[in-house]
């Protein structure tokens, strides 16, 4: 099941909607990427509050989009992680450090508006 | 000679076959029979006594200092109702009374500090002043004495051990209900201000307490939209490596919850621990008390607080 990239301003939102293949991932991993530089955002909000289940594939790979998207000059806020999820995460080492997280999406956008308006 | 078939008796009009007893199993009845003879006498005996015997176990109790959280007249009264259910115990070879009378008598003095020694102590005692009597009495007749002896040593034990064993039972029931109580009010998870939470936790944390901590925490982050968390382990004098990684591990977690949390009051064993297993400091933010974690939680929620007016 493919996940649909929304465009809001400045942010491109990527919201899961279940449980990732492997290859869905991938294929997210080079939408945002691409897409990133097209629309010219300043940040990407990833929302997996409708996961339940995060293996370690999934969790590199939210580590790999964050650091690629930096490299394509932009900003990427993990949001929704569940509490369960996020101790099981911590549990396997899987921390995801240098990556940006906030609660649910009206956070991460809050986060980020702040950010650009010290930036401006 | 084995026998390898069993041999069956005829039992009246009944077509039910039952085994036959064997030799050695008679042996052994009339062995059970005569034992239980003794013990008649026994039993007999230690009624008889019951003034005498009673008051040399008190003051053998009183001689070896045991129960010094009792008054005199309390082991008195108990050395009564403790010898007679003993001697109940002996006659009827039935436990359960005195097991009830044990937990009964468990729940009575643990609150008042007995320990187990004093009672298997006392118990012991009780066996060996009994023991005495049964020589002095049987002095002249070694046979008998033997055999009497026979008799009362395994019922005498199984005694002791049932006492000992309830006392331990009733001791560790009391244990497991602190327990629980301790448990129930753990770990309270308060917010103080919008979007900051505070963790106050006072006390010894093992690993299910550090786990439950951890879960009440996070769930209290989404429900309460928390930002900031402040942990305040002041009241918490030490923790092993486990617990120390725990708290890093919950540290963590909060963070990919969108909090950042800042721990005070770590005490110097605490901060020897978690250089010991070697935290990264950049990821976790420590204060040294709960006043200046609270004032850095505010400044990171961007709050200033200001006296409202000079009082003079």
């Amino acid at each position: 099941m493919e996940v649909p990239i929304l465009k809001q301003g400045q942010v491109l939102i990527a919201t899961f909607q279940a449980a990732l293949s492997d290859a869905d991932l991938n294929q997210l991993r080079s939408a945002l990427v691409q897409q990133v530089v097209r629309f010219r955002s300043r940040a990407v909000i990833v929302d997996v509050t409708a996961m339940d289940v995060m293996d370690s594939f999934a969790s590199r790979t939210l580590r790999e989009i964050a650091h690629m998207i930096r490299l394509r000059g932009a900003e990427t806020v993990i949001v929704g992680i569940q509490p369960e999820v996020a101790f099981a995460m911590v549990q396997l080492g899987l921390t995801l450090e240098g990556v940006a997280t906030a609660l649910d999406l009206e956070e991460g956008l809050a986060y980020l508006n702040q950010k650009f308006k010290i930036m401006k | 000679m084995i026998l390898a078939y069993p041999v069956f008796c005829a039992s009246g009009g009944v077509s039910r076959q039952v085994p036959c007893a064997s030799d050695e199993e008679n042996n052994l009845m009339v062995k059970r029979d005569e034992s239980s003879e003794l013990l008649r006498e026994l039993v007999a005996h230690l009624r008889q006594n019951r003034t005498q015997l009673r008051e040399e176990w008190v003051g053998r109790i009183s001689e070896t200092r045991l129960l010094t959280a009792m008054t005199k007249e309390e082991i008195f009264a108990e050395a009564t109702s403790v010898y007679d259910s003993y001697v109940e115990a002996l006659e009827t070879e039935t436990f359960e009374a005195l097991q009830a009378y044990a937990r009964n008598l468990s729940e009575r003095i643990i609150p008042r500090g007995v320990e187990t020694h004093e009672v298997v102590g006392i118990v012991l005692l009780l066996r060996d002043v009994l023991a005495r009597s049964l020589f002095a009495k049987y002095q002249t007749d070694f046979k008998k004495l033997n055999r009497i002896l026979d008799a009362y040593e395994p019922a005498a034990n199984r005694i002791a051990n049932t006492v000992a064993v309830g006392f331990v039972q009733e001791r560790e029931r009391v244990i497991r209900q602190q327990q629980e109580a301790i448990r129930e009010l753990s770990t309270p998870v308060l917010q103080v201000r919008e979007r900051l939470l505070i963790l106050p936790i006072i006390g010894v944390i093992d690993p299910q307490r550090a786990r439950q901590l951890t879960e009440q925490l996070l769930r209290g982050i989404r429900t309460n939209r928390a930002k900031v968390v402040v942990i305040d382990i002041t009241g918490v004098a030490a923790m092993d490596v486990t617990v120390a990684n725990h708290l890093v591990q919950t540290v963590e977690a909060s963070r990919l919850l969108g909090a950042t949390v800042i721990v005070t009051g770590l005490s110097p064993e605490i901060a020897q621990t978690l250089v010991t297993i070697g935290v990264d400091l950049g990821k976790m933010n420590t204060v040294g008390d709960l006043q200046g974690g609270i004032e850095q939680a505010e400044r990171l929620l961007g709050y200033k607080v200001m006296a409202l007016a000079e009082t003079s």
